[in-house]
């Protein structure tokens, strides 16, 4: 399994922000997850968006996200269809129903012996080249 | 004859290959049109109708007018179906609702592509490429996979169950030629012990990618009885998108082919355990797991025992992709989906030359694309 040390030097691409999402990988390079937050429907959503995908109102604000959730589902990756990312692998990425309701795909640290349906995870920013990501890990 | 949305009467195909060095995306269009044109007994005057993919490399824009262009034609109506593996499937719905709408009468309907050896990087900066690609996941075989461990965390179901669809499918391309698995039997111990790739997906449940190309002619139920030539008809379709990315998937164990299946059983009138062959899309085996359960042929969850339960060959007592599906006969891109038109047409037609089913009379057709995003659905019926 790949130390944590080692996804700094990765050379593998970064996300591509829009002046929309900027602040929430502003956030993330502060170790903090946000969320937008409709306030016509009160629901949570994730990516972020332009309107609501509820109710389309586009009254959307941000919030801060407790960092909690549960695992959906989740996939040891053995060769990676990104040949910059092979140098970690294996590696395990995974889909998080969070706390808040949306869902997010992340990579997943830790046992993977605890990898389980509905296994609580905890939000963990970690240094990948050079940009602070929000990684999840078994909670424990 | 019960009331068709419309009728395919030809269809075309190239044979598999693993690389096309010189080849042209346009050139690979025109011949597979020419096959499926003269197999329907047309002169290419005829088709005045025109469904291309977007992926046609040498042109990504005026996609239809660039393929009308090169073949000679000058449709009235022209379009690209962009539904990834379902948009063989939505193709046909497309052509029989254009030629009811008066738009055309003969419509074209052409998937192909050639096959670089190291494939360009994808040039998306959609949701995809900033939420998913920089955490690691990227391409398709990280997205079926998570949906492979939600059904085994969910069900329990076992490694060997998935083996069996693969094994299975390499069983089927043992009676066609053209598939690329042809000479290549797997047997369920051959899959499991295939290199794990992203668990829990191994690589024999995974279709190989090839260069190749299909196409199928569509016309109208009258024009087709005017031509007295074989031909099948299209006696329902359903279709269904509901995301892009896995991440936002409302259901990982249940996809979008279920209402879409659902309304063409319901606008054909027939019900699941009536089909003489089933035409499953099979990019991986997790999809036709799950798409045997949303048919309702068995609980969720239990298509490993269905499976077992049944012969899946031509002459087996439920055929399930006889030309070996996409993971026997390789996956052409987008045309890769066509190929489950295509062999439920020749089977539906009596002319599936060496793995005929007998007395085939009704074929259901499904097409997936992207995550188990986009679904497209196809009760086929002889014309008797």
């Amino acid at each position: 399994m790949a130390d944590i040390l080692d996804y700094e030097d990765l050379n593998v691409p970064g996300p591509t922000a829009t002046a929309l999402s900027q602040p929430f990988w502003d956030a993330a390079a502060e170790g903090r997850l946000i969320l937008q937050r409709c306030l016509a429907c009160e629901r949570a959503v994730f990516y972020p968006r332009a309107i609501c995908p509820h109710c389309w109102s586009d009254a959307l604000a941000w919030q801060e996200a407790s960092g909690s959730g549960r695992l959906r589902t989740w996939s040891i990756i053995e060769r990676s269809a990104h040949p910059a990312w092979q140098a970690v692998a294996p590696y395990a990425i995974g889909i998080v129903a969070l706390e808040e309701g949306p869902t997010m795909l992340s990579h997943i640290l830790g046992d993977r012996d605890g990898f389980a349906l509905d296994a609580p995870m905890r939000v963990r920013f970690v240094m990948v080249a050079g940009r602070s990501l929000p990684f999840f890990e078994i909670s424990t | 004859m019960r009331h068709g949305l419309g009728a395919i009467v030809g269809v075309g195909e190239l044979t598999p290959q693993r690389s096309t060095e010189g080849a042209t995306t346009l050139g690979m269009i025109a011949e597979v049109a020419r096959r499926a044109v003269m197999d329907a007994g047309l002169e290419p005057g005829a088709v005045d109708g025109l469904l291309v993919g977007p992926h046609v490399g040498e042109t990504p824009q005026h996609v239809p007018a660039t393929v009308a262009e090169y073949l000679g034609l000058k449709p009235s109506m022209a379009n690209v179906v962009d539904l990834g593996g379902a948009s063989g499937a939505g193709m046909v719905w497309r052509a029989a609702a254009a030629i009811s709408a008066g738009m055309c009468e003969t419509v074209l309907c052409v998937l192909a592509n050639t096959r670089e050896a190291v494939p360009p990087r994808s040039p998306n900066r959609n949701p995809i490429r900033e939420f998913d690609v920089p955490f690691g996941a990227s391409g398709a075989n990280a997205t079926y996979a998570m949906i492979k461990q939600a059904h085994m965390a969910t069900y329990g179901s076992a490694d060997a169950d998935f083996a069996l669809i693969a094994a299975a499918a390499r069983a089927n391309a043992q009676h066609n030629p053209e598939a690329i698995f042809f000479g290549k039997p797997a047997t369920v111990e051959d899959v499991l012990a295939s290199p794990m790739i992203a668990s829990p997906l191994r690589l024999f449940e995974i279709v190989m990618p090839v260069a190749g190309g299909s196409a199928v002619v569509v016309t109208s139920m009258e024009r087709a009885r005017d031509m007295q030539r074989p031909a099948v008809a299209v006696l329902g379709a359903g279709e269904k998108v509901t995301h892009r990315a896995l991440s936002q998937v409302p259901s990982l164990t249940s996809g979008p082919l279920k209402p879409a299946m659902a309304r063409a059983m319901a606008q054909a009138g027939v019900m699941a355990d009536q089909f003489d062959l089933l035409s499953l899309y099979d990019c991986y085996t997790i999809m036709v797991a799950t798409t045997l359960e949303d048919l309702g042929v068995c609980a969720p969850g239990q298509f490993g025992a269905w499976v077992r339960a049944h012969g899946l060959g031509h002459d087996g007592d439920a055929p399930l992709n006889t030309h070996g599906g996409q993971l026997g006969f390789g996956q052409p891109d987008l045309a890769g989906g066509m190929t489950h038109v295509v062999e439920a047409v020749r089977q539906l037609r009596g002319s599936a030359e060496g793995r005929q089913i007998s007395n085939a009379e009704l074929a259901l057709v499904t097409g997936n694309g992207a995550t188990m995003s986009e679904a497209s659905a196809l009760v086929l019926g002889a014309w008797t």
